[in-house]
């Protein structure tokens, strides 16, 4: 079918003019089909394609706004956890200073026994100092015996002065271990102030341990400057300066994203602990923790990549049907308008045919006449019974006359083709009427037809312009595809049927039997180059139909080719 | 047997008439159909044999008229022209046996002629 159409459009294309006519009245097929499937397929997958980029969108926002959340509600956690255990010395020694006078804590030993109890009671204090407001260390319990430094240029006893309470970086002591310390500011009755400072033990990377292992992530102290309080497990070790910049801290916990130089997203809760440099930082693996999203992100677009094909396969099978049916129908009215042409142009000619018979047979009838009245003169006057060569010449133009009458009788009727109403044919009569056109055709080329059609076959029943157009098309065919000295062999049979059977046998080049498959399809011709529309035996063939027949053909190459037409008779209308 | 002859072709129907005359046939011809219409008031005719195709008139309209004036004339009708509404409806008026086509033998019209003498012509 579509080697078929390929077929005709490249013949339509490169023929002759009255083949233009043809190319114009079909439309661009695969054009339409191209518009068609490309709108249609559009307008099924864009919102489709709109509404799942929107859903990725907008879940993707929430959950990581989710995990924001969580990330933030973790950090403030881990603040209040780190938060209580700077309180918890801070009031310790709080209530060392309370309970105890600035005498009894600038007593060494004393001091040292304190020392003792707040080591045994709270664990990590390593030594502690009484300062008094012009930076002079009074006492000391400790393992470096400090006693009598001067810190009053430090910015720490400053800071602690003014603010009652300040609490140190961390800084490598005692056996290189990480210590911070706080200092204390404590104002006695008497007005006068002193300061209790400790330094402590690092324990705040064991509380934030626990953050680290309860999932990805990290969690880490960092001061302003960006040197690390604790170990992180991005950034590095403690007090090595940590590649990471974040905006100011406040009391509130914030959240942002930073990106680590492989790529990774983290999700970056920050705070800052009060009176202290340490800023909290808990970080979670965007990647880690959207990962089960990301997983049912992957099936969604699976099954939405499955539909889409499903989609433009059904847009493609019924755009594909539509385009073919319509390719159909163009055709069907193509080949119905070259049917109505050629009735109205066989009309036309049956009109004209029958007009100029009748203006022929007026002076015909007169000649027919004087030249009959002559004769009579002859036969009852006696007058002219010698002028044997007078009558020898009347009687040559009454055979005259009779010639021309039957000329203009054929042409009668071949105009009285446009009768609708089926009415009894004599077969042979219209084979006689059709061959009057071609008889000079085949004189020309030499063809010997022979004509075999018994006087006892039964009359067909039809139109006879129809059955005229059927056998002209048939015959004027067979001569097309003989050579010179060709056969041309037309006989007619009765059959069992009600029906009349007619065999048009040609010494043709005959059909291949590809062709043959498709003679009486429309716009199917092997005569290209000579301008055919390929329509003369499709309309045969309906022509055939419309009488109630069949047509058959059968053919061998280079040995002819045979229509067999089977057509009505009366007896079937008597049935 | 009075024959009258009408056709517009005056020498065919004058030829007609004389060619009839020669074998024993009275026939008298017109070339309108006024003239036929006064002739038939004149005198009495047996067959009418009239053209289909008349200018001012038709066959089948004369015919109508004469049947008027003398309702037991016969008719038979000529025609030059064979399309399918002229055969149609001529047969329709006469019967296919009373229509001839142009040229007509003269053999052929006497025969018709003798037929409808025989018959009686009308349906």
């Amino acid at each position: 079918m579509a080697q078929e159409t390929k077929n005709t459009e490249k013949k339509a294309a490169g023929t002759g003019p009255s083949t233009k006519l043809l190319t114009g009245e079909f439309l661009n097929y695969k054009r339409i089909w191209l518009l068609s499937f490309v709108l249609t397929a559009a307008f099924a997958i864009i919102p489709v394609i709109f509404f799942a980029v929107l859903d990725y969108n907008l879940t993707r926002r929430s959950l990581e706004n989710d995990v924001e959340a969580r990330a933030s509600r973790l950090a403030s956690n881990t603040w209040r956890s780190l938060a209580f255990f700077l309180d918890e010395r801070k009031n310790a020694l709080n209530y060392v200073v309370q309970s105890n006078s600035f005498e009894a804590l600038e007593n060494t030993s004393q001091l040292a026994q304190i020392l003792d109890v707040l080591h045994k009671s709270f664990g990590g204090f390593t030594d502690i100092g009484i300062i008094d407001a012009t930076g002079v260390q009074r006492a000391y319990a400790g393992p470096h015996g400090l006693a009598g430094r001067n810190y009053k240029d430090q910015q720490w006893f400053k800071d602690t002065m003014t603010h009652g309470i300040s609490v140190s970086d961390v800084f490598l002591g005692f056996r290189n271990v990480p210590h911070i310390s706080i200092a204390l500011r404590h104002t006695t009755p008497d007005n006068t102030s002193f300061i209790i400072r400790a330094t402590i033990e690092h324990q705040l990377p064991q509380i934030l341990s626990e953050v680290k292992t309860s999932g990805n992530g990290d969690a880490f102290l960092i001061n302003a400057l960006g040197v690390l309080q604790t170990p992180s497990h991005y950034f590095g070790n403690v007090l090595e300066k940590a590649n990471i910049a974040l905006p100011l801290a406040t009391d509130q916990t914030r959240t942002m994203t930073i990106e680590l130089e492989d790529g990774q997203d983290l999700i970056t809760a920050f705070r800052h602990i009060p009176d202290t440099p340490f800023i909290l930082v808990v970080l979670k693996s965007k990647q880690m923790l959207m990962s089960p999203w990301h997983d049912s992100q992957v099936t969604v677009i699976q099954y939405l990549g499955i539909s889409i094909s499903v989609v433009l396969l059904w847009i493609w099978a019924v755009t594909t049907y539509f385009v073919r049916h319509l390719q159909l129908l163009d055709r069907k009215r193509s080949k119905y308008f070259h049917m109505a042409e050629y009735e109205n142009k066989m009309a036309s000619i049956g009109r004209l045919a029958a007009g100029v018979a009748h203006e022929i047979n007026n002076p015909l009838a007169i000649i027919n006449e004087k030249a009959g009245l002559i004769k009579d003169m002859a036969h009852f006057k006696q007058e002219l019974k010698k002028e044997t060569r007078l009558l020898e010449t009347v009687d040559v133009i009454l055979a005259s006359v009779k010639r021309c009458s039957r000329i203009t009788r054929q042409l009668l009727s071949f105009g009285r083709q446009t009768q609708t109403v089926p009415v009894p044919l004599r077969l042979k009569s219209i084979l006689d009427e059709v061959l009057v056109f071609l008889v000079k055709e085949a004189e020309l080329k030499n063809i010997f037809v022979d004509i075999d059609v018994p006087d006892d076959l039964p009359q067909v029943v039809g139109n006879r312009g129809k059955l005229q157009q059927v056998l002209l098309n048939i015959v004027n065919n067979a001569f097309a595809a003989m050579p010179r000295d060709g056969r041309l062999s037309v006989s007619a049979q009765k059959t069992d049927e009600p029906f009349v059977r007619l065999d048009i046998k040609d010494s043709g080049c005959g059909i291949s039997p590809e062709n043959l498959k498709h003679i009486f399809e429309p716009f199917f011709s092997t005569k290209t180059n000579q301008g055919g529309t390929g329509l003369g035996l499709s309309i045969t063939y309906g022509l055939v139909q419309e009488l109630g027949g069949r047509i058959n053909v059968e053919s061998k190459v280079n040995e002819g080719t045979t229509f067999i037409i089977y057509l009505p008779t009366t007896t079937q209308k008597e049935e | 047997m009075h024959i009258l002859l009408v056709d517009d072709e005056k020498e065919l129907v004058s030829t007609l008439a004389e060619r009839l005359g020669y074998r024993g046939i009275d026939a008298h011809w017109a070339a309108t159909p006024n003239d036929a219409i006064s002739m038939l008031s004149d005198q009495n005719y047996d067959i009418a044999v009239l053209d289909v195709q008349m200018p001012d008139m038709n066959g089948f309209e004369l015919k109508e008229q004469m049947e008027v004036i003398c309702p037991e004339l016969k008719f038979i009708f000529m025609t030059g022209h064979g399309s399918e509404e002229c055969y149609y409806e001529g047969c329709s008026h006469t019967g296919e046996a009373f229509y001839l086509v142009k040229p007509v033998e003269i053999d052929r019209l006497i025969e018709k002629l003798n037929k409808v003498m025989l018959d009686g012509g009308k349906r």
